[in-house]
């Protein structure tokens, strides 16, 4: 028999029941324990209220408003659904065929320009989530927006179910999932159609609470967390250093005659209840720190404090209370040995927190800069929506002194941009329709409209992030010697330890067993194993940081390392070391007529053409507005050029072949021809009624840096090649402007890599800037692949770096921070290795025999605080890294 | 050579081996992580170390790891996994989930991020 759950509402066979309860003659069953002890505590409240609990799983009718785009009229409401994957025109039927076949739906068109479907449906028959089952059954997505709600107060596994089902019908939801695990819910929904508000008022109304979740709530937590662990350590911290004191003094009483007066026993009992607040409140990490790690069979940096500041402890715990143990001259306390180890260990522990925090700000800042609302235009208003719920082809408003929500492109108004803070260009960019603008970039001066483009985890500033983490998460292959010896560290040095306490009991002078026990403990408590894990991480965090600082994504670890060993590097020229933007550069007419006559002549019969260069001229002809007329009997020569009637003349437009094979007389021109060829530039020739009226220069302009971003390639010590398609004469004049002395040109686009592998073979480890798609497999093939502008997906994704703005000075600014950071690294590893290996010997007293010198732990424990701060406080210098112009 | 330096240099020897054995030569305990629905899951305690420490898994087929960390000691307040390109920060008490897609047959080692506690991934066809 079905029944119905009194408290959560959920529907149950009686039979599989977990528990029934009988109450004034009825019989009660109940899914779960915790609703039938809710049930007991107070049967009336749920009997009462019984009836009304399942229409509690109906939320109320949702208002219709002309806003909300639903029809007034009887139960059918009107849905529009973004749909993602269509391709074709055809694939809008699919989908409506689709529609239409689920029951319920009295209407559904879809329109392919907008992608997407407008869907008439009963509400009492279908909801939503059924629609959307219908779009996915053809093979398409919808493109709702994600919410993720946490939800507190979900006592059993139905509650998920009344959530979901309560979720789902809201019209507009497409998607509801509950996972009880997190407490959260997944709701893919339409924004357009309802707010966030009426969700969280729909699982409010059901008797749950709601808790916001977003992506900064949790690092807020981890930031709090941090800062409760640094108080921690701080208050662990003071009670050491205060108690240190009266235990320093106390252990010297030779000093204070008034003390030395009071029996040994009791002096050293007074030091031991001194000692034990330290041990027990500010030493307990390590201790606990020690066991854990034990248990797991590993042993790390706890393992070697707890066991030196223990052993230490125990044999003056033993001297204090079993003094019979021990012949007269091995009574001996080391109190203070253990208090003041734990004092220095912790101030290094509280400095080395500081440090660390401050080399991952630069990725925090980046995460920081992500805007949290913005002002989107619907259904003709403007709304203040939270982020997250801003669509792909959104019309969003950005008004003086705002941030720019989402990546997008200007429709209307104009504006300047301050794009630093991604693109690490200093002045601000112009923006004006059909320019793209960048999410968490400032608005200037102006407003302006865009249509949103990039949301969520495509926009720029996300990649953005992701890379840099993953970079992050990357190491050096140098790291790979530390990691190796860290690996086995600590086991050694306890290893180490104890074969120095043999030697100094069999060998060394007495009192053998005190020097014994204070060579042990210092061997373990000068080691320091930080310093070594650090060496690597710190350093790339700060340098993969610096990076994204200054527009240069650096992909990780590896990168960085062979980026700062390049011996070449191949320029690609179109794009990089060009414009990639050819422009007209001279106009030269003869025989009367006027440059500006030759070149709106010109534009006229170019409008027609598609040629790269064509485009040009007709660019600049509109730049200088020229009134441009129309070309008729119009055809392109294939590879010479084009030809049509103007104005009842016939023009001729073309290379130097072209000419000769019209036979027109170009004696006049040939010199210069020859001198536009030498400044690598296009000559092109204009010809009126079989007599030649012109020449057009056209030439991709070289980018204002390229000279000293060459120049600055060659200080650093790199051979410069450039790689074009271009004819060997344009080639050759460009790779003169900028100071390039070695070239490949007329390579064809699929032949790059090709020339890359040659620089290999002769032995160069190859750096390749490019730009394009067709760069992709000389990017891969290079040692290190530089991706210059904003690029295309593939070409990043080939590449090692990638330089967000298309400025060839950043190559030299990446492979010096490569270089900056590499020799940081090397510092921190030489640092630690040294530090290590010459701290451990001299601590097992190996200078002792020679020169009578023998470290005491104290010194230890301020030399190992000291050596991981270094570590982390030399690679923070990195922060402070500028290139060298 | 006197009676008890003999004794302390011979049980010191020991111990060293001791430690070498324990620390090197133990075998530890593998896990294999469950299959549920197509995601293989597993729950991973951190608590001075990882609990279990050696998970095995099958290769093309997501890995959902959870790590719980039961401790505020900063020293496992990241775990890293070098191969796969994942760094990521274990709030304290807190459920991590780390989903990763092996592709490879082999051993994969995860430690925190100075490289003092491990564990390792052992990717089976």
């Amino acid at each position: 028999m079905k029944v119905t759950d009194p408290i959560c509402g959920m529907e149950i066979d009686s039979e599989g029941a977990m528990g029934h309860l009988e109450h004034k003659g009825e019989n009660y069953f109940f899914c779960s324990d915790s609703c039938m002890e809710k049930f007991r505590q107070n049967p009336e409240k749920y009997i009462n209220s019984g009836s009304t609990s399942s229409k509690e799983l109906i939320p109320e009718k949702k208002q219709v408003t002309a806003l909300t785009g639903f029809s007034n009229k009887a139960d059918y409401l009107k849905l529009e659904i973004p749909i993602i994957g269509m391709s074709c025109a055809s694939c809008a039927v699919t989908i409506e065929k689709s529609l239409k076949d689920v029951a319920g739906v009295q209407k559904a068109s879809v329109n392919y320009a907008n992608q997407r479907a407008h869907v008439v449906y009963d509400a009492q028959k279908i909801t939503s989530p059924d629609l959307l089952k219908a779009i996915e059954s053809a093979g398409y997505q919808t493109g709702g927006a994600v919410l993720r709600i946490g939800i507190k107060g979900m006592s059993c596994a139905s509650c998920v179910d009344k959530i979901e089902k309560a979720l789902k019908e809201i019209p507009g939801v497409l998607k509801a999932t509950v996972n009880p695990g997190t407490e959260e819910a997944r709701i893919e929904y339409l924004p357009e159609m309802i707010q966030l508000a009426e969700i969280k008022k729909t699982i409010k109304d059901l008797g749950y609470q709601t808790v916001q979740i977003g992506d900064e709530i949790p690092e807020d937590r981890e930031k709090m967390q941090h800062e409760a662990e640094y108080k921690k350590l701080w208050r662990k911290f003071l009670l050491a250093a205060i108690l240190s004191v009266p235990i320093l003094i106390g252990s010297f009483p030779e000093w204070f005659p008034a003390w030395a007066a009071v029996p040994q026993q009791t002096r050293w009992i007074i030091l031991f209840a001194l000692t034990v607040p330290v041990l027990l409140f500010s030493g307990s990490q390590f201790y606990i720190g020690t066991w854990r790690a034990f248990r797991h069979h590993s042993a790390d940096m706890n393992t070697l404090i707890g066991v030196g500041t223990g052993a230490a402890f125990l044999y003056s715990f033993a001297a204090t209370f079993l003094p019979g143990l021990f012949p007269q001259n091995l009574r001996n306390v080391f109190y203070d040995t253990t208090a003041i180890i734990i004092a220095l260990i912790l101030i290094g522990k509280l400095l080395e927190a500081k440090a660390k925090g401050r080399t991952s700000e630069a990725i925090k800042r980046l995460m920081g800069l992500q805007a949290k609302t913005a002002r989107v235009v619907r259904n003709g208003k403007e709304l203040d929506v939270p982020v997250e719920e801003v669509l792909v082809g959104d019309i969003v408003v950005v008004r003086p002194g705002e941030k720019i929500p989402v990546d997008g492109i200007v429709q209307e108004g104009s504006s300047t941009v301050d794009e630093s803070m991604i693109t690490g260009e200093p002045t601000p960019a112009k923006k004006s329709a059909g320019d793209e603008v960048i999410g968490a970039t400032i608005n200037k001066i102006g407003s302006f409209k865009f249509k949103a483009a990039k949301v969520g985890k495509d926009t720029m500033l996300s990649q953005i992030v992701k890379m840099v983490q993953e970079a992050q998460s990357t190491k050096a292959p140098i790291q790979r010697l530390a990691d190796v010896i860290s690996g086995y560290f600590v086991p050694i040095v306890i290893v180490t330890a104890i074969m120095t306490f043999i030697v100094w009991y069999d060998f060394g002078p007495a009192p053998q067993l005190t020097f014994a026990l204070i060579t042990f403990v210092t061997v373990l408590i000068i080691a320091c194993p930080c310093a070594l894990g650090l060496a690597t991480p710190t350093s790339i965090m700060v340098g993969t940081g610096k990076g994204a600082e200054n527009g240069i994504l650096i992909k990780g670890g590896e990168a960085l390392e062979t980026a700062h060993k390049l011996t070449a590097i191949v320029l690609d020229k179109t794009g990089t070391i060009t414009l990639g933007k050819p422009d007209v550069t001279d106009v030269v007419s003869l025989n009367g007529m006027a440059a500006d006559d030759l070149l709106a002549m010109s534009a006229a019969l170019e409008k027609s053409s598609e040629h790269p260069l064509g485009e040009a001229i007709v660019e600049s002809a509109d730049e200088k507005g020229l009134k441009i007329a129309k070309a008729t009997d119009f055809s392109a020569i294939p590879g010479l050029g084009v030809k049509g009637e103007i104005d009842g003349q016939t023009v001729l437009l073309g290379n130097l072949k072209l000419m000769e094979s019209y036979q027109i007389d170009l004696k006049d021109v040939l010199d210069e021809s020859r001198t536009f060829a030498e400044q690598g530039k296009t000559p092109i020739f204009v010809a009126v009624n079989q007599r030649l009226s012109g020449i057009l220069a056209v030439a991709d302009p070289i980018k204002e840096d390229s000279k000293e971003a060459i120049r600055r390639l060659k200080d650093i010590g790199l051979e410069v090649i450039m790689i074009t398609g271009d004819n060997s004469k344009t080639a050759e004049a460009i790779a003169k402007q900028v100071g390039i002395d070695r070239m490949f040109a007329e390579v064809l686009p699929n032949e790059k890599a090709k020339y890359v592998k040659q620089l290999q073979q002769e032995g160069h480890i190859v750096g390749m800037v490019g730009d394009g798609l067709n760069d992709a497999p000389a990017l891969a093939q290079a040692d290190v692949g530089i991706a210059i502008g904003t690029g295309t997906d593939v070409a990043m994704e080939a590449s090692e770096i990638t330089l967000i703005k298309g400025k060839l000075t950043s190559v030299a600014t990446a492979i010096q921070l490569s270089k900056a950071t590499m020799r940081n690294i090397r510092q921190n590893l030489f640092g630690s290795f040294f530090y290590n290996s010459l701290g451990i010997p001299v601590a097992a007293g190996i200078l002792y025999p020679f020169f009578g010198i023998l470290l005491s732990p104290i010194i230890a424990s301020a030399a190992m605080a000291a050596s991981s701060v270094t570590v982390v406080s030399n690679s923070l210098r990195l922060r402070r890294f500028k290139a060298t112009e | 050579m006197r009676l008890d330096q003999i004794i302390v240099s011979i049980s010191g020897l020991f111990l060293a081996a001791g430690v070498i054995w324990y620390f090197f030569l133990y075998k530890r305990k593998t896990v294999r992580a469950e299959d549920t629905e197509g995601v293989q899951e597993i729950k991973i305690s951190v608590k001075g170390g990882y609990e279990p420490d050696l998970i095995v898994v099958k290769k093309d087929k997501t890995v959902k790891l959870n790590f719980y960390r039961e401790e505020t000691a900063s020293c496992s307040e990241v775990v890293v996994f070098p191969d796969f390109r994942v760094r990521r920060e274990l709030p304290a008490f807190q459920n991590t989930v780390i989903e990763l897609l092996p592709d490879k047959v082999g051993e994969f080692d995860f430690h925190c991020d100075m490289n003092m506690i491990h564990g390792k991934l052992i990717v089976e066809e």
